[in-house]
């Protein structure tokens, strides 16, 4: 078999083999049985909450939930603030970078409390080590809440009637301590032998063959690299992300990081049939995700192997594939499937430049983000995926002649108003952004041109790709795109707050709705949803509704570029 | 299947739905269905566009195929009013048949404390009575209006009603005590007290509903419409945002194109179709001879997890038949028989009246037998059933200036009273009343001055093809319970034998309530059927109740429907009903939103081919050109709705073969079946399109 394709499935099959294990053990978390960890953990959780004076006990409803994330979030918010506009005057900055203006402060904050990670800035040059560590603290916390409230829509959907949804603050804690911490101790100390900088200390000197010295950036980059790729985070230490050499310097640490990337959204699938004592269920909801994905990913690998035909018709050869913007140490393989990893999960992270991608890949990548919930995020993929299982069952009660019920309870307008409500509005970020952008530039080409270093298919892609990145809380960018202005930081960062927290909301308000209704017990005209026929229609309503609005869009962007490019 | 196309779509009906479909396009009215409201806003925009061509705009394509497209998207428009305007003329006619029964008729109205023999009535017209009002019916007469027997007691031909040709006797206070307007009095003189103004009763009420006047959507539909709102609402984000995208890539957009990829892509099939298929289902009901009192009863029904159904009528034929008779030790068979005729002599029960049967029989065939005696013995009182002594029986004379006194009942009644008198019930014959009640029969203990003297064996005989119908509604998800005031051994073999999944012995009426309570409290549906005054608490709480029309007033207005044929299987038709009705909406809403894959495939090409050339790779369906494909894919929106009226009408069929084959079954039907023919259907549009072009 080809070696990098060989390397790819490597990956894969590590992943499945360690999500299973680990799905177990998150399930045990987070319905409080015992483990063997509890007793590093157990003073660790105490100290938390006797220094916070919150008592980690009492059930809270889920609208206690809702409001304590939002008021948890909204500190968050104000503290980045605070430090990311003041981090120039603060200690730990060896290298003296400035602090950050408003609307790259607003931007970024938002971008790392919401799990996006979207960066308009470069780590090297736009931040101290103090805003570098209070943003690793969001990579943590911000991947712990997503847990923390996918916990409460699981214990919703358990049998009976009004199952209890936990205590919010404590899933949280038992999040970033018991699951996250550990996961990312080992990362980064894997990473850290493999010769990505663990210190504190400014830029080194470095002399080149040429004889040059340079000044090269470093810092805490194994932990920082850990977390952004177990939270499904995605913002790199340095700019170029899991492409800089410092960050991701050896195939083997590229596994480590593409794996960690990975893990923990399929992990909480498991987690689910282990928690529901479904493990059909957990199995048809990881079938419909791995089909996605595969659709997916085997295009985008297929098209980078394949190489560029522009490049082709020159004469140049592409023995291993299409290396445009890729680092030779992983190849084109490892990297299209990075991308698409990165961009199903909502993660965000890259090990090559996406804006170099061949047009089918820029599609798969796009679409990854637009359906968001193959895998998805940690936590928050399974609520997007919850609202499509909502709609699908909706459809489905129907179709057999009976009110849809999902695990025993009845489905009914009031639910279908949330899960419609919340599909759409990533459609309509999306779209509404572009089209603004789009509107805007076409407008004002002259004042405008410093945005889009491509005309045509490419930069509209590039603006799609954006605000695609930004609404799937995803992070990663099309690149090429000048986004360190007013209007992107604005605009991207108002869209990356809707898209975090509507669709959060909606699937809590909507378990905790039906968990409040009767439990019907299943008979025989129950429709069950862990069987094969309902994950197609799941992932057929997937498809239609958040591909199908997309697709004029996707059109005149990869679409176009791809017919432009192999078929005249 | 020639005749059902036939009675689909009759000539005046379709007269009646095609002048219906226009006076429906009214904005006013058409808001009600956001889809088709967004189509028409549609239309009027392409109706403007031709103006402003006519006016001399150049950049909007020819005059001609902006007119086709307007005239596609009216007719779109229309269509969707027709398919709603013939359900509603369809229930209409079916409505107007049963009230044709009830119209102008005379009657003769009493005064308020007059009885059954007053002699002065006034004669007046049946509309002219109100709610109160006492008349008389005599042999012959037609019933005015609905209403209760206060008085009388005569066989009625329900007929008109029923379709049923076979008198029927309502009398006093009774359970069955109702008459319905327009049936025939055929003997004696009844006293009737009309319990409904006129024009509320339950048929104009089903009238009403269906004319849609006061047709409120059903909590499935309102959730229905959500998510069809909601795919509008995505369409309309993507058709708006496609014009600055459009801008941006520098390739124009006609008007017409940007409604036409619009209509297209909203769900129209299901929004046009979607309240036609809620009134054929009040229409199918209809149709069964069951008066819905609103849509949501009939939606209701097809989600029934527990039917109550009462044993007698229902499970087994008729009644109880005595099959042997079992004389207590020392007792002669003759003796037996002979204080049994006695005991039934005047006994007019349908059990009783068997006993005699077998008795005499038996008398007959038993050649060494004394001869059954064929006067009633002089100075013999009847002792009636009562439910405080649940026995019955004779006293007459001993000839000893004593009485003898014969009694038959239920065996724990007699054991009561046989003990009571300090006598001992022989342990054989309570085996042998354990054994009857083993084998499903019902014993009866007969007992000679307090003594015992035998059993009567009481045999039910089960429906044929019941069990077949259980095992239906088992596969249906719906658990069956049979109500019977049988003991529980009786109700137990019974149940097995017609194979219900559970049932209630010794039933009183409270027990029925508490059973449906009990089962909604865990979150089922329960549907049941009764006639009684005292059944109307249970029809109130279940979540479907159906009256018998012959019930009492009470028991009709505590359900939500009345059953026009007093039919006890009805139940188990209207479940299907139900779930038809559930049916339809989802494979038409799955076909509607399938079908937008190919509609894309015709129609985005379309849009950019002029400008991006190399998109040609996109029109997989080779379309002639972009006006052809656009115009072959409004036509094929158009013309979708009107080809699937029937299936709207005449509903999806049900199969009881659980859900997730169905589920398999209707999405490749349906979901395949959408996304497939629309590629073939609008490639053949436009292949007739590019000819005429």
């Amino acid at each position: 078999m080809d070696t990098q394709i060989f390397g790819i499935a490597v990956m894969y099959l590590l992943v499945v083999l360690l999500a299973i294990p680990l799905g177990r053990y998150i399930g045990k978390v987070f319905d409080y049985e015992s483990t063997w960890l509890d007793k590093f953990f157990d003073p660790l959780d105490r100290l938390i909450f006797q220094l916070s004076g919150i008592d980690p006990r009492p059930a809270m409803s889920w609208q206690q939930s809702l409001v304590a994330l939002l008021v948890i979030n909204g500190w968050w918010l104000v503290i980045s603030m605070l430090v990311l506009t003041t981090m120039g005057w603060m200690p730990l900055n060896p290298d003296g970078n400035p602090s950050m203006p408003f609307d790259l402060a607003f931007n970024t904050t938002i971008s790392f409390v919401t799990n996006t990670n979207l960066q308009h800035y470069s780590g090297e040059s736009a931040l101290s080590y103090l805003g570098q560590m209070i943003l690793m603290l969001w990579q943590f916390i911000s991947a712990g809440t997503g847990m923390a409230i996918a916990a409460v829509v699981f214990k919703a959907m358990k049998e009976g009637l009004n199952p209890s949804l936990g205590n919010f603050y404590s899933l949280l804690v038992r999040s970033c301590t018991r699951i996250l911490l550990p996961l990312a101790i080992v990362t980064a100390t894997i990473l850290a032998f493999e010769g990505v900088p663990m210190t504190f200390e400014g830029k080194g000197t470095m002399t080149t063959v040429q004889g040059e010295t340079v000044a090269v950036s470093r810092g805490p980059a194994a932990a920082f690299v850990a977390i952004k790729q177990l939270g499904t985070n995605g913002g790199g230490f340095f700019g170029v992300n899991s492409s800089h050499p410092l960050e991701n310097p050896t195939y083997l640490t590229n596994i480590v990081e593409d794996v960690g990337l990975f893990l923990i959204p399929i992990a909480m699938v498991f987690a689910l049939g282990f928690m529901l004592k479904r493990r059909k269920l957990a199995l048809t909801i990881f079938g419909v995700m791995t089909l996605g994905f595969l659709m997916l990913v085997v295009p985008a690998v297929l098209s980078e192997l394949g190489g560029n035909p522009a490049l082709s018709k020159l004469g140049v050869t592409q023995s291993v594939g299409s290396m445009e913007g890729k680092e030779v140490r992983l190849g084109p393989a490892a990297s299209a499937y990075w991308a698409i990893n990165t961009t199903v999960t909502s993660n965000g992270s890259v090990n090559a430049m996406h804006d170099s991608m061949t047009p089918l890949t820029v599609l798969t990548t796009l679409l990854g983000m637009m359906i968001n919930c193959f895998y998805g995020g940690v936590g928050v993929g399974f609520l997007n995926f919850y609202i499509f299982i909502i709609l699908a069952v909706f459809i489905s009660g129907l179709m057999v002649g009976r009110t849809p019920e999902l695990l025993g309870r009845k489905i009914e307008a009031n639910e279908m108003k949330i899960a419609m409500g919340i599909a759409l509005l990533h459609p309509f970020l999306i779209l509404a952004g572009t089209a603004l952008s789009s509107y805007l530039y076409a407008e004002n080409p002259a004042e405008l041109a410093g945005w889009l270093n491509n005309p045509g298919y490419h930069g509209f892609s590039e603006l799609l790709y954006e605000f695609t990145s930004a609404s799937a809380n995803n992070g990663s960018g099309l690149e090429g795109l000048g986004d360190n202005t007013p209007f992107w930081n604005y605009a991207t960062g108002l869209v990356m707050l809707l898209a975090r927290y509507l669709p959060i909301i909606g699937p809590v308000a909507i378990a905790g709705q039906l968990a409040a209704k009767k439990y019907i017990p299943e008979s025989e005209g129950t429709l069950r949803v862990d069987t094969g026929t309902f994950g197609i229609l799941i992932f057929a309503v997937i498809l239609i509704i958040a591909s199908l609005s997309f697709f004029p869009a996707l059109t005149l962007g990869p679409l176009a570029e791809y017919f432009s490019l192999y078929r005249s | 299947m020639a005749t059902e196309n036939t009675s689909l779509f009759q000539r005046d009906l379709v007269l009646e739905a095609g002048k219906q479909a226009f006076i429906k396009l009214n904005p006013a009215r058409m808001y009600r269905n956001p889809v088709m409201f967004t189509v028409e806003i549609g239309t009027f925009i392409m109706l403007g566009v031709c103006l402003w061509i006519l006016a001399g705009e150049q950049s909007q394509g020819t005059f001609g195929y902006n007119v086709l497209v307007f005239a596609v998207l009216l007719l779109t428009l229309l269509f969707a009013n027709f398919a709603e305007g013939i359900a509603e003329a369809r229930g209409k006619a079916q409505a107007d048949s049963l009230r044709k029964t009830r119209e102008e008729t005379p009657a003769r109205r009493v005064a308020a404390g007059d009885t059954l023999l007053s002699n002065n009535p006034t004669q007046i017209s049946s509309s002219q009575l109100r709610k109160g009002d006492r008349f008389l019916c005599e042999a012959g007469d037609l019933i005015a209006t609905d209403g209760e027997i206060v008085e009388g007691l005569a066989t009625i031909d329900e007929s008109a009603i029923t379709g049923e040709s076979a008198p029927v006797i309502r009398e006093a206070d009774g359970d069955k005590s109702s008459v319905t307007g327009g049936t025939k009095v055929l003997s004696d003189r009844i006293l009737v007290e009309v319990t409904t103004q006129p024009g509320e009763s339950f048929l104009d009420k089903m009238i009403a509903l269906v004319e849609g006047a006061s047709r409120q959507k059903t909590p499935n539909e309102i959730a229905l419409t959500i998510l069809l709102a909601g795919f509008t609402l995505v369409f309309i984000l993507v058709t708006v945002t496609l014009k600055p995208f459009a801008d941006f890539a520098n390739t124009p957009i006609t008007i017409a194109a940007f409604i036409s990829l619009f209509v297209c892509l909203i769900p129209t099939t299901i929004g046009g179709l979607l309240s036609a298929i809620g009134i054929a289902g009040m229409d199918r009901a209809l149709r069964a001879n069951v008066i819905t009192k609103s849509g949501r009863a009939v939606e209701t029904a097809g989600d029934i997890d527990v039917l109550l159904l009462d044993k007698t009528g229902t499970i087994t034929v008729g009644n109880r038949k005595a099959t042997n008779f079992y004389p207590a030790p020392g007792v002669l068979d003759g003796r037996f028989r002979e204080v049994l005729l006695l005991s039934s002599w005047s006994d007019n029960t349908p059990e009783g009246k068997s006993i005699v049967e077998l008795a005499r029989e038996q008398s007959a065939a038993d050649s060494s037998g004394q001869e059954a005696p064929r006067e009633a013995p002089v100075g013999m009182t009847f002792i009636k059933f009562t439910a405080q002594t649940r026995s019955s029986g004779v006293d007459m004379p001993d000839g000893n200036n004593g009485t003898t006194r014969i009694r038959k009942g239920a065996s724990d009644a007699m054991r009561d009273m046989v003990e009571k008198s300090g006598h001992v019930f022989p342990g054989e014959m309570m085996d042998r009343v354990n054994e009857i009640s083993g084998n499903g029969g019902t014993p009866l203990v007969v007992a000679v001055n307090e003594e015992v003297v035998g059993v009567i064996e009481l045999q039910d005989i089960i429906k044929p093809g019941i069990r077949e119908r259980f095992d239906r509604l088992r596969k249906m998800g719906v658990k069956t319970v049979m109500v019977t005031g049988d003991n529980p051994l009786t109700a137990k073999y019974i149940a097995g034998k017609a194979g219900v999944d559970d049932y209630i012995a010794e039933a009183k009426p409270e027990d029925k309530l508490e059973y449906i309570r009990r089962e909604q409290q865990s979150g089922k549906l329960v549907a049941m059927m009764g006639d009684g005054t005292n059944d109307a608490p249970a029809l109130a709480q279940a979540d479907v109740g159906v009256a018998m029309n012959s019930g009492t007033q009470a028991a009709k207005e505590a359900g939500n429907m009345v059953d026009l044929d007093n039919d006890p299987t009805k139940l188990i038709e209207i479940v299907e009903i139900g779930k038809q009705l559930l049916m339809t909406r989802g494979t038409l809403t799955t076909f509607s939103i399938a079908n937008d894959v190919a509609k894309y495939f015709a129609i985005v090409p379309a849009l950019f081919i002029v400008a991006i050339p190399s998109l040609q790779g996109l029109n997989i369906m080779r379309l002639h050109s972009p006006e052809s494909a656009i115009l072959s894919a409004v036509i094929f929106n158009a013309i979708i709705i009107p080809i699937l009226i029937p299936l709207a009408l005449k509903g999806v069929s049900y199969k009881p073969i659980g859900a997730s084959a169905l589920l398999r079954q209707n999405l490749l039907k349906y979901g395949l079946g959408g996304i497939a023919l629309p590629f073939l259907g609008i490639k053949i549009i436009d292949l007739l399109v590019s000819m005429v072009l």
